[in-house]
């Protein structure tokens, strides 16, 4: 990894915790699981490509494991990676390499549809697939009652898919940086 | 940007942070196969003793468990309906016992020292190119620049706030000062030398 590497990853991490501190669209009545972080776990991936975004991520989640408020509401330690809602904040990296890998097999031809495409799976659909069977474990319930209860949430990562694509096609524009795979 | 390390005197605070670590691993798999209301409410009582002898105030350890009552609540209500209160009592117990034990490795254990253990655990990893002495440069970059970053993000919003703009429009403009931030940062570190 070069030095301009090293920068990114630890950077874009740092965006990950601003994310947590900035509150993005505030519903009242909606608790803390809405959180404008999976919108960083999108944007390290659509911006800094698969290894780099996945790093960026993954020393975000090792902030949370060393004991760092970094999550939102001042949340963090392993108690929140052991908990039900764990299996999400493990997945953050494995969602941002995942969009990464999307975004850099797309590069040549990138724009709003192929980066609603990498949003999707990488920063929704990994997350669920890793995180809703945590839950399901961790809660004792069974897997198909986790998948319903998890559905509460589609609306804001629908929208959050949305805006982080928008975000990533004009970034794009103004600085490109993931080389085509 | 503070940890949520607790300082005190105590056998917990001095045991090693692999240690409690190793302690939090063998708990937390082995809780999965108890099945009795009582013994986990025994476990409970054992996890509540270890915050007495680490010197962790009520307070703190209840402000530190807060955050996961929503989803607890949620759970037990869940369980109480679709199988009865045997299993929704056994679930609580156990996601409880699990969440306090690793709360108390945090609050006992500094940073740095997690630092090394995360260090540590990736050392065998060396061969496939992972470098783990950098992790403790990418921890200290990160939190030297949340600061930073933040400032940012309320100029950008501050600014688009006063022409009238709302929502999420401030992220492209954040997103590329921090890119250029990434060309001076990279350079710096280039200039001393290198990240090794």
């Amino acid at each position: 990894m070069r030095s301009k590497d090293i920068a990114l990853v630890a950077l874009f991490a740092a965006i990950m915790v601003v994310l947590g501190l900035v509150p993005l669209i505030e519903l009242p009545l909606v608790p803390a699981p809405f959180t404008a972080q999976t919108l960083g776990v999108m944007l390290a991936g659509s911006i800094l490509g698969a290894r780099r975004g996945g790093l960026a991520i993954l020393l975000f989640v090792v902030l949370v494991v060393i004991g760092l408020p970094v999550l939102p509401g001042g949340r963090g330690g392993i108690g929140v990676i052991l908990g039900p809602t764990g299996g999400f904040v493990l997945a953050y990296p494995v969602g941002a390499f995942v969009t990464g890998l999307i975004t850099e097999w797309l590069w040549r031809r990138y724009n709003l549809a192929a980066a609603l495409l990498a949003n999707a799976v990488g920063g929704a659909l990994v997350l669920y697939v890793i995180g809703v069977p945590w839950m399901s474990v961790s809660a004792g319930l069974p897997l198909g009652k986790a998948i319903t209860g998890s559905v509460v949430f589609l609306p804001g990562d629908l929208a959050k898919v949305i805006i982080a694509s928008l975000t990533a096609v004009t970034v794009r524009r103004a600085y490109p940086l993931v080389k085509p795979a | 940007m503070l940890s949520l390390y607790h300082e005190a005197r105590s056998p917990v605070h001095r045991s090693p942070a692999g240690a409690k670590l190793a302690v939090l691993l063998a708990v937390g798999t082995g809780l999965f196969f108890v099945r009795s209301i009582a013994a986990l409410g025994a476990v409970l009582l054992v996890v509540a003793l270890c915050y007495a002898v680490a010197k962790v105030p009520a307070r703190v350890g209840l402000r530190q468990l807060r955050p996961v009552l929503p989803v607890l609540i949620a759970i037990v209500i869940a369980q109480l309906v679709l199988t009865g209160w045997v299993t929704a009592v056994l679930v609580g117990q156990r996601v409880l016992v699990l969440v306090a034990l690793a709360n108390l490795v945090t609050l006992t254990t500094r940073t740095s020292a997690m630092i090394d253990t995360v260090e540590a655990v990736l050392r065998p990893l060396r061969p496939l190119g992972v470098r783990p002495e950098r992790v403790g440069l990418l921890v200290a970059l990160t939190i030297r620049f949340v600061p930073v970053l933040k400032e940012q993000a309320d100029q950008v919003r501050a600014a688009h706030r006063a022409r009238g703009l709302r929502g999420t429009r401030f992220l492209t403009p954040l997103l590329i000062k921090t890119l250029r931030l990434a060309d001076g940062l990279g350079s710096a570190i280039e200039a001393r030398g290198g990240p090794d």
